[in-house]
């Protein structure tokens, strides 16, 4: 068998705790137990590859993917960055999928019940995979705030929802990026069951003037960090 | 280490729509069942699994997506006969969730061990700030589970009875119901 490298445990004092009582979510769906270590094998270290997929063409254009007598309403803006590991080493050929509300902050799903209106032109959903450098680039609407139900009336800052493959089921991470400057980032007990601050900036897409295209959309960068390989490694001694 | 791992976020009841666009209730893109991961030509028994997901108030968990990963009946992970990796989500009306695929073979442990037939399992939801990591294994496979390493780091037999999935007498379905908190509650792994 060949040499397997394990990943760099998660730090879960960075990552949000399971029980934020805030967030009201969490009350009943947080378990008690802790969580139990164990060891990482084969399972554990490798993951699905979606390199050869094909994609929709449109899959990281959501001002178009859905679009059918016109482009999405809203602030035309690129999110574009680098999915890297822990050691700073790109990831290319992974699977980033994207959702996200529309400009009115409505999302189009049978349970969003909110009373801002759809967009017609636009559906929310979007998927890429990172190039040889682990870069990847959206184009879409800035989404908008929201209101949902905690302790009273809550709101959600703009966000943009983000899953990530990484190559090994360990790597597996799902977020929501935020937006530079909105002024709801800090109320929102969502953003708040992450302690660190400086966690929390990890998660704000900056305005990044250099990749606005010019007389059509604003750009923000975002950066995608995942777990990486300790630097030791073990060596398998099955078969 | 340079950089910190991007931190966790729930994601949230609309999950569907970047993970199942289908049933959000977007038009298709292209025809994806992504819960069925046996095809005409793999090789293996054809399984069902199902189950639910409680929460912590013994309510059915309905707007979850489920994530699976498995090795083909040859114990061989990202073989090019079968992708492995599959996704559910529970219904909105029953909390169904449902996969069709075939039983893994064992796997080697990192020691060299045999590890008992198992699947790999994530769980997102709302309030789930960060997915929940847990494994699956076959009732009908107790002399392998006995041996599991991983099942022996469980340790007591009613945790370990968790995480094993249920196979009907009669059909090759197996019920693995999940539960977040409390009485029973799954075991979920920090791996
Ligand atoms: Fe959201």
């Amino acid at each position: 068998m060949s040499e397997l490298t394990e990943f760099r445990p998660r730090d879960r004092n960075w990552h949000p705790a399971a029980d934020t009582p805030a967030y009201r979510s969490t009350t009943y769906r947080a378990p008690r137990r802790s969580l139990l270590a164990v060891p990482q094998s084969i399972g554990e270290l490798s993951g699905p590859v979606f390199g050869d997929t094909p994609l929709d063409p449109l899959g990281n254009d959501l001002i178009r993917n859905y679009a059918t007598t016109g482009d999405a309403i809203g602030e035309r803006i690129i999110v574009h960055g680098r999915v890297l590991d822990e050691n700073e080493r790109p990831i290319p050929g992974t699977l980033i999928e994207i959702w996200q509300a529309n400009a009115g902050g409505k999302y189009r799903h049978v349970n969003d019940t909110y009373v801002a209106a759809l967009d017609p032109n636009f559906g929310g959903c979007g998927r890429v995979i990172s190039d040889a450098d682990g870069r990847y680039s959206f184009r879409t609407i800035r989404p908008g705030p929201y209101p949902f139900p905690n302790e009273g009336c809550d709101w959600r800052p703009a966000h943009i929802h983000l899953s990530i493959f990484g190559h090994a089921f360990v790597q597996r991470l799902v977020t929501q990026l935020y937006f530079e400057g909105d002024p709801l980032i800090p109320r929102c007990v969502i953003v708040n069951t992450i302690k660190d601050p400086k966690a929390i900036d990890s998660l704000i897409a900056k305005l990044d003037m250099d990749a606005m295209h010019a007389f059509d959309c604003l750009a923000y960068r975002f950066d995608i960090v995942l777990r990486g390989h300790q630097a030791t490694y073990f060596e398998d001694r099955g078969s | 280490m340079a950089l910190k791992e991007t931190p966790s976020q729930t994601a949230g009841p609309f999950v569907h729509i970047g993970t199942l666009p289908e049933i959000a209730g977007l038009k298709a893109k292209a025809s994806e069942r992504r819960n069925i991961l046996a095809r005409d030509g793999t090789l293996g028994e054809r399984i069902r699994i199902e189950g639910v997901i409680y929460d912590g108030a013994c309510a059915l968990v309905k707007d979850a997506v489920l994530e699976i990963w498995q090795a083909n009946a040859n114990g061989q992970y990202g073989s090019n006969d079968f992708v492995g990796w599959g996704r559910a989500a529970t219904d909105f009306k029953t909390g169904l969730y449902v996969f069709e695929t075939i039983k893994p073979g064992a796997t080697p442990y990192r020691d060299g061990r045999g590890q008992a037939p198992h699947i790999s399992l994530s769980i997102f939801a709302r309030g789930i700030n960060t997915h929940l990591q847990t494994r699956l294994y076959f009732s009908d496979e107790a002399t392998a589970n006995a041996a599991d390493p991983v099942l022996q780091l469980v340790g007591q037999p009613d945790l370990i009875a968790t995480l094993i999935a249920q196979r009907d007498a009669s059909r090759p379905v197996y019920r693995f119901d999940i539960r977040l908190q409390g009485e029973r509650e799954t075991v979920f792994f920090d791996f």
